[in-house]
């Protein structure tokens, strides 16, 4: 397969991380960062690849949260059980969502609104149903046992999330090389002329919407297994559908390893910025807004695509380095 | 009398209060290149699109291979064999020309690597051999429009409706497009085109259509239209073709 040893060889080195620190603050730092790589990775599938802009992840990553919690809390469902339904869950609210607002022709900011307005929607019933716990929120009881997927120590959690990020890494990969994939990006280039060429734009955008919200869900049941506590505006609120789409856009949208790249930058930025500042509460949404106008000023390919000029303009030294052996040789 | 590859008959569009498509009939022999030529508005394109499946006529039938396809969607037809290309020409920007031929080459070739290969030979076909690795956008004009015409071979199409291939480009280009489109019809690819540039359309067409404010005002052998009043008429105004006689007269 094409690629994946670049995302085998950067998932092993960011694995040996824990057997070399088990200092809690980096750990809880990355293990926040992949978080958000991982949604990221979801919204730059539906929005990277296929050009339908969600600004609504977050009804994916709250539904996935909420099973995932719920189950476990009223209904005693052992918590990796859960984290399976959750995922499917967060699949089903996207295949949906996607049915209703692809069927209705909507695209471009019509498209990112209604994703907004379904993500609103699900946070305010959250916050009133009785099943959710309202406003009080859903908290999953301490069981720190491996089989109630809670750990003493932060490193599970870290491996983890990175195998979560890695294989949306391989999934996104595969996709980027299949037919699959060539038709999302076709769709997202020109939608009469995929048309035309006989691409069934609704079920190959459906499919990417499904797919993005099961990632996007499977980030929302870590979320819930990590911090053992959600509520309607944790788990459904716009922040972290602001978050999914800033690490792509940061890290460059419709590529494979944007997402992971934009989560590094903007969550280590947002760290230097709270140091500077000393938790002024706000200030980090402040960088957010600044660091998204820079990027799509600047970078509009993101740090990837910053990456890909560098590589491009390095190219014409590459062959001839083999050529000047070969004449060291004979 | 062979059955045509595709018979339009009596199809009507209407855009609310505009009757874009007024009853046409027009009928596409297998094997042979037609052409649909009439004035800017006459309604070319928009029957392209009822053919296509882009859009649904108010009125009519369009059979195709012996099926009435009107109102199927685009998709679905071009993977019964109809194909087309756009009149502005819609490259894939972001994907290199290789890429943006896979796309269409994916329709009967589920595997990546056989897509690209396939996408290979259809640009070596049309002439674009040299640019596979280059980014569509970076293309000429010229070279877009042979990219248009190598995605819609890509998919094997049995139907290949072209939107005025040749419009835009110079002399030269149009010379070196002809036999591209020639060879097309060669390997059995019926072909309905619109068309502009008269020197192609009398050089490439065996039968021509004249549409002129949604209707079909003649058709014939591309000698018998150029020569035909109604349709100098239709181009040049009401009675433009007697005073071009009484003009040629006095000449003489």
């Amino acid at each position: 397969m094409r690629g994946l040893a670049p995302i085998l060889v950067a998932v092993a080195l960011l694995a040996t991380v824990p057997l070399i620190t088990s200092s809690n603050v980096v750990l809880n730092f990355l293990v926040t960062t992949f978080l958000i790589a991982l949604v990221g990775q979801g919204w730059n599938l539906l929005g990277g690849y296929g050009g339908q802009y969600s600004f609504g992840h977050a009804a994916f990553f709250g539904t996935g949260a909420y099973v995932t919690a719920v189950l476990q809390v009223r209904y005693g469902v052992n918590a990796w059980l859960g984290f399976c339904i959750g995922i499917a869950a967060g699949a089903l609210v996207g295949a949906v969502i996607g049915a209703l607002s692809f069927r209705s022709g909507l695209k471009g900011s019509y498209f990112a609104l209604v994703t907004l307005a379904f993500a609103e929607v699900l946070r305010i019933i959250a916050s009133v149903a009785p099943i959710t716990g309202a406003g009080v929120g859903t908290l999953i009881k301490l069981d720190l046992r491996p089989e109630a997927f809670q750990f003493q120590s932060r490193a599970p959690f870290y491996w983890i999330v990175l195998g979560l990020v890695g294989i949306s890494l391989v999934l996104v990969r595969m996709i980027e090389n299949s037919r699959f994939g060539a038709y999302l990006i076709a769709v997202r280039e020109n939608e009469d002329t995929a048309k035309a060429l006989g691409v069934d734009t609704m079920i190959v955008k459906l499919g990417a919407m499904t797919v993005s919200a099961m990632i996007a869900a499977a980030g929302g049941c870590f979320y819930a297994q990590y911090f053992l506590f959600i509520d309607a505006g944790i788990a459904y609120g716009p922040w972290i559908s602001i978050e999914a789409l800033l690490a792509p856009i940061i890290g460059g949208v419709g590529t494979v390893f944007g997402p992971l790249l934009g989560a590094l930058v903007v969550k280590t930025l947002g760290e230097l910025a709270k140091l500077a500042t000393g938790d002024a509460p706000g200030l980090d949404l402040v960088l957010y807004g600044c660091i998204l106008i820079l990027a799509v000023a600047f970078a509009p390919r993101g740090i990837a695509g910053i990456l890909a000029d560098l590589r491009h303009r390095l190219r014409p030294i590459g062959p001839a380095a083999p050529a000047s052996q070969e004449r060291g040789n004979g | 009398m062979v059955e045509p590859l595709l018979r339009v008959e009596q199809v009507s569009m209407r855009f609310g209060g505009l009757l874009a498509v007024d009853r046409a009939s027009l009928s596409a022999k297998a094997g042979c290149i037609t052409a649909l030529i009439g004035p800017n508005g006459a309604g070319k394109t928009t029957l392209f699109s009822i053919i296509s499946g882009f859009l649904s006529p108010s009125d009519g039938s369009v059979v195709y291979d012996r099926i009435d396809i009107a109102g199927d969607p685009p998709h679905r037809l071009a993977r019964r064999g109809i194909a087309r290309t756009f009149q502005i020409v819609q490259p894939f920007a972001g994907l290199t020309v290789r890429e943006n031929i896979a796309v269409g080459a994916h329709l009967s070739r589920p595997g990546r690597a056989d897509a690209l290969a396939a996408a290979g030979d259809v640009a070596r076909a049309v002439g674009l051999g040299e640019m596979l690795d280059r980014s569509a956008a970076n293309l000429t004009v010229a070279g877009r429009k042979r990219l248009e015409l190598a995605r819609a071979l890509a998919i094997e199409p049995r139907l290949l409706l072209l939107d005025e291939v040749l419009a835009g480009l110079n002399p030269s280009e149009i010379r070196d497009m002809v036999p591209v489109i020639l060879a097309i019809r060669d390997r059995g690819i019926t072909i309905i085109m619109i068309e502009h540039v008269m020197q192609a359309v009398i050089s490439l067409a065996e039968h021509v259509f004249v549409l002129a404010e949604g209707r079909v005002i003649a058709q014939g052998s591309p000698q018998a239209i150029a020569s035909d009043p109604r349709v100098v008429e239709a181009y040049l105004g009401h009675g433009a073709a007697g005073r071009m006689i009484a003009a040629g007269g006095s000449h003489a």
